[in-house]
């Protein structure tokens, strides 16, 4: 099986090598564009989205059975692959940020330097879509959190070659989510958090997937 | 019907503008918004004092020379009409009503109401237009395009180039203009040789010309007064792309 | 004839006239084109297809509007359709048919020659338009569909839902920015044509305003066309849009173009009733909505009371208390007898007491039994966006309750005179679409104003211009450096200087709302001597106290809509005029022109061939001395005139 993963997964970079140029030409002259960055933002988006699903379903594993959750995250700790995957993450993650920061940028001196004195949103309009950016760093705050409570304690952990971590009082090896996952939600503040957290994601992505068909021309 | 119209004045293009509040008295609820703007006109005039300036022309829904942001709203609280087509009886006796110009990089202010939206002639010479010389063409009826296809051309088509959709926007994007000609001939066989051209064409004219880049918020076709559909975005984005993988 | 009009109809067969006349006539080579430049006036139908055609030829092509793109001219206003000649609906239409419908339509005071050549170039039309990505209606099987308009008993009119005219526009704006993004057409926007210059006779170039910073500037071209269209809005409420005027074409006549037909005025039958006095424009319904709606007021006078008070709704009127004025007097065209039968007819049921609405000048359009033959689907198809329209200003939903309507200005027939080649009579300087006299006659058919301005903009002025520039090739390009353009920027300061200084207490508007209540009153849809003599010393009164009292605020070197106001309405003076004074020569009844005196006893018009069959033509002398009046016969040679009869 990981045989055949790896066959892929180079077939796949064989295949972009081959290409360069025209992916290159291409990435040129289609993301200096308005709708180009659009489709950056998209793609990248869709790229989260996707992993979102995969963690996801992870998690759902941890309400079913603590001990299959933490052999998952055993599994997962310092696999080869999950480690590209992960660093594809972050890649396209930085990415989706840089373009939204440029994008936004770019729209705020397009609506110019007078605002309107009133203006009313209309009804069709959903709040999540005008408020994209908002509830962008709302996500962003609350990845640093999960980041530092979860990832930098497991993940990170095995990379730099620990197998415990000290949580709370005590140290728990770095593959037993479920001890994690017990231990902050047993704080009402981290419940909240992360329940505005999901909140700000949902809302997000709520707009964000649906804005990202239409961006790739595929409403109609 | 009276009202305190609260307009915003703004003597050229470099002066600093500001609003002025005036009152208007003896308006029948029959009378359109741009009639009432008129009479108010004709009170300044004979008091003296400037006229509000403010553009407008056929006064029945269709040059699209009418803009005017009333009341937080492009063409004011009525949907599916441009400001001529607004009547009074859509306001409350006595209200205060905001009315500001088009607020937008690409549309800089003339004078009091009235914007320049020059640059929307400059995105459809980009190549909003299909290449035919007069006298070179075939019998109508040799080419057949369905209904369907016909129908959605004439959707997109029926855009005035008023700039609702800009000055709704909270990006200041042109990309349902440019969507609505660029689907509109994209719908139609005569439209689609010169396609890839035309959509990489006018996205490039109006990234050029400041006009920010869309985020599907949605709200350009809400106050559209012609209900153009964002599906047309969608289909401008498709030619877009294509047209750039292709390259 | 006067001499000084010379038509320069070809000789021939009536079929081959065009053929022979584009044999014959001369071209300029590519690399002459290149050097010579013509000025356009106005960029709606007729101008914008005749700039991007002449810019594609290769002249160097500059245009001017008053609006901020060309795409604002009013053609983009008309609804209903363009007429041509294909028989797609074998309903056994032809050339020689439009030609005819047209030529009757006209009421017998349009040239053949003319006419015919319209309906010949209409087919290649709608090619055009079809190529450019216009999207008329379409069948089911993907053919052009088409609907029946006044005047004709074959459906050869072709639509884009109720937008045609918008449709028609962009397609030609489309050609229009294509040879702008080439370089061969430079665009003004927002500028005003204040002057025509004439150089030895010959229009050279014209002086306009630059309506956003004020200033005044001159441009030169070998030949200059006029393309600004009709004078309606001398009535101020109209159909036509509220910039829209006949000062270019004054300024014209001033210099020497001579004004043909200027009475002949067309009041259209459907338009919404004016509702007050805070009104600035009357919005038209499209004639299309006749071929489904049934006109008709109530046949009992105590019904007419009760729809007053409000204590009847007309959809509680029972059908056998409604009179279908229209069927009943013209069953062979019912509610599809052309433009000023219908509007004359509505008068006379109004001035007979059975107006519907409170002002007693409405009578209804009908859509309850189409909606009950067709469904409402169908007829929300067919007219959805013009029902919407008519509900958004009535606040009425005509799905339930009929329409009320009441005749507007909205076309004038008449305007600067022509000859063949469309040429005025100042050499160089041409004249095209509704801006020219020469197609309609006294009356003209629904879907014919487009058909005319392409016509003129794609396949006429490009050929007949090329005839007069080809003897200009030596000219260099012009010099606006000259004492002509001196004199006439002089002249235009000057009269915009008068203006700013007189600093009277009457506004604009106020003023241009007294001359409309005159025109329409005395010069509109009903004319007699004693009204006539009443508005020519109306109008040079209202005119002096313009000049004394009128008050424009702002400066002139700046965006002042004011300024332009004043400057339009110191022409429509003019033409209002003109109007009155040709009204009162012409003494029949004619088209769009009823002469009370003139009437048989139905109460249908009575035309005067023996004395009226011509053009009248009037060569300006000065403001105070009345216009020369030039005669232009018309020669009937190709078709029987006839009393027109839409009966039988």
């Amino acid at each position: 099986m990981p045989q055949k993963i790896s066959t892929f997964v180079l077939s796949i970079f064989k295949l972009l090598i081959k290409n360069k140029h025209k992916i290159g030409k291409f990435m040129s002259n289609v993301f200096t564009s308005s709708i180009g960055k659009k489709l950056i933002m998209s793609i990248t988006g869709a790229f989260l989205v996707l992993f979102l699903l995969f963690h996801m379903s992870m998690n759902i594993v941890a309400i079913i059975s603590p001990q299959g959750y933490d052999a998952i995250c055993a599994f997962l700790g310092s696999n080869w692959y999950a480690l590209i995957g992960t660093l594809a993450l972050a890649g396209g993650f930085f990415l989706h940020i840089v373009f939204a920061l440029t994008l936004t940028l770019y729209n705020r001196k397009a609506r110019g330097n007078n605002g309107y004195a009133t203006s009313v949103t209309p009804k069709t309009v959903e709040w999540a879509s005008q408020n994209m950016f908002v509830l962008g760093l709302i996500v962003i705050l609350g990845l640093l959190l999960h980041f530092l409570q979860f990832w930098y304690k497991m993940q990170f952990a095995e990379i730099i070659g620990h197998h415990q971590s000290m949580l709370g009082e005590t140290m728990v090896s770095t593959t037993s989510g479920s001890a994690f996952i017990a231990y902050y939600f047993s704080n009402i503040i981290f419940v909240v958090s992360y329940l505005v957290w999901l909140t700000a994601l949902w809302f997000h992505i709520s707009h964000g997937f649906w804005s990202a068909l239409q961006t790739i021309g595929f409403n109609n | 019907m009276k009202f305190k119209i609260k307009i915003w004045r703004q003597k050229n293009a470099k002066a600093k503008g500001e609003f002025v509040i005036y009152d208007i008295d003896n308006i029948s609820s029959d009378t359109s918004f741009l009639e009432m703007l008129d009479i108010l006109n004709d009170k300044l005039i004979s008091e003296g004092k400037e006229p509000v300036a403010f553009d407008h022309d056929c006064r029945e829904g269709i040059c699209g020379m009418c803009s005017l942001f009333i009341n937080g709203e492009a063409h004011g609280p009525d949907t599916q009409v441009t400001t001529c087509q607004l009547h009074m009886r859509k306001f409350k006796d006595g209200e205060t009503i905001t009315v500001e110009p088009w607020r937008s990089a690409g549309f800089p202010v003339i004078k009091d109401l009235v914007v320049n939206r020059g640059a929307f002639d400059k995105i459809l010479q980009a190549g909003g237009f299909i290449s035919v010389n007069t006298g070179g063409a075939q019998d109508a009826n040799t080419i057949a395009i369905s209904k369907e296809d016909g129908d959605e051309s004439m959707d997109a088509a029926a855009c005035v180039g008023c700039g609702a959709c800009v000055a709704t926007c909270k990006n200041g994007s042109a990309m349902l203009f440019v969507a609505a000609r660029v689907s509109s001939l994209a719908k139609l066989p005569q439209g689609k040789v010169e396609g890839s051209q035309r959509a990489k064409a006018m996205v490039a004219k109006m990234d050029e010309l400041g006009f920010g880049a869309c985020t599907n918020t949605g709200a350009c076709q809400a106050e559209c007064p012609k209900s153009i559909s964002i599906s047309h975005i969608a289909r401008l984005n498709r030619e877009f792309l294509t047209a750039k993988l292709r390259d | 004839m006067s001499e000084k009009l010379i038509s320069k109809i070809p000789e021939g067969a009536l079929a081959e006239k065009w053929t022979n006349h584009k044999a014959a006539i001369k071209v300029v080579s590519p690399a002459n084109k290149r050097k010579l430049e013509i000025i356009v006036v106005g960029t709606g139908l007729g101008g914008a297809s005749a700039a991007a055609t002449l810019g594609e030829l290769g002249y160097n092509v500059k245009i001017f509007c008053i609006s901020d793109s060309p795409r604002r001219a009013h053609s983009i206003a008309a609804q209903g359709g363009i007429n041509a000649a294909k028989n797609y609906q074998n309903d056994n239409d032809s050339v020689w048919r439009l030609f005819y419908d047209t030529i009757k339509g006209g009421d017998y005071r349009a040239r053949e020659a003319n006419v015919y050549r319209l309906a010949e170039v209409s087919n290649g039309i709608i090619d055009q338009c079809v190529a450019q990505g216009v999207p008329f209606a379409r069948d089911y099987g993907g053919q052009l569909d088409n609907r029946s308009f006044g005047g004709a008993q074959v459906s050869r009119t072709f639509y884009a839902r109720g937008q045609t005219g918008q449709q028609l526009l962009l397609g030609a704006y489309a050609s229009l920015n294509r040879q702008i993004a080439k370089g061969s057409v430079k665009s003004f926007p927002r500028h005003e044509m204040l002057d025509l210059v004439l150089v030895n006779g010959k229009a050279r170039g014209i002086i306009a305003r630059n309506l956003v910073t004020g200033e005044i500037e001159r441009h030169g071209a070998h030949a200059v066309v006029l393309a600004t269209g009709g004078y309606g809005n001398v009535y101020f409420l109209s159909t036509n849009a509220m910039n829209s005027n006949g000062s270019a074409a004054i300024q014209c006549y001033r210099k020497g173009a001579f004004f043909g037909n200027p009475c002949f005025a067309q009041i259209h039958p459907t338009c919404i009733p004016k509702h007050g006095d805070q009104q600035s424009k009357l919005t038209l319904m499209s004639e299309s909505l006749r071929n489904d709606g049934r006109i008709w007021v109530p046949k009992k006078l105590e019904d007419v009371k009760r729809l007053k008070e409000g204590s009847l709704k007309a959809s509680q009127i029972p059908e056998s208390q409604r009179d279908y004025y229209l069927e009943r007097r013209y069953p062979a065209f019912g509610n599809l007898v052309p433009r000023d039968v219908a509007s004359r007819a509505a008068k006379e049921r109004c001035d007979a007491g059975y107006g519907v609405n409170n002002t007693g000048l409405a009578v209804f359009l009908d859509f309850s039994s189409a909606i009950q033959r067709l469904g409402k689907k169908i007829i929300e198809q067919r007219y959805g966006n013009l029902f919407q329209m008519y509900e958004k200003i009535t606040d009425v939903n005509p799905y339930e309750e009929p329409m009320m309507i009441y005749p507007a200005i909205h076309y004038t027939m008449g305007g600067i005179w022509v000859d063949y080649n469309l040429m005025t009579t100042v050499k160089g300087l041409y004249a095209i679409g509704e801006a020219n006299f020469s197609d309609h006659g006294g009356n003209r058919l629904g879907a014919s104003a487009l058909m005319q301005g392409l016509a003129d903009g794609y396949f006429i002025l490009p050929y007949t211009i090329g005839d007069y520039l080809s003897a200009e090739i030596q000219t260099p390009k012009i010099d606006t450096k000259t004492p002509e353009f001196d004199e006439a920027e002089k002249a235009v300061r000057e009269k915009i200087n008068k203006l700013m200084t007189i600093k009277g207490k009457r506004t604009v508007d106020s003023i241009h709302k007294e001359l409309g209540n005159i025109m329409w009153e005395y010069v509109g849809m009903a004319r007699n001597a004693e009204g006539l003599k009443t508005a020519v010393a109306a109008i040079q009164k209202l005119r002096n106290e313009f000049w004394s009292d009128v008050y424009v605020p702002g400066t002139t070197d700046e965006f002042n809509q004011e300024l332009e106001k004043a400057l339009k309405l110191a022409d429509n003076f003019e033409i209002a005029r003109l109007m009155a004074l040709d009204a009162q020569n012409r003494f029949e009844s004619c088209g769009g022109h009823l002469r009370e005196e003139m009437q048989t006893e139905e109460g249908e018009a009575k035309r005067d061939d023996e004395k009226f069959m011509y053009v009248s033509a009037w060569e300006y002398k000065d403001e105070n001395t009345p216009p020369e009046l030039h005669k232009e016969p018309l020669k009937y040679e190709f078709v029987k005139v006839a009393t027109r009869n839409y009966k039988d």
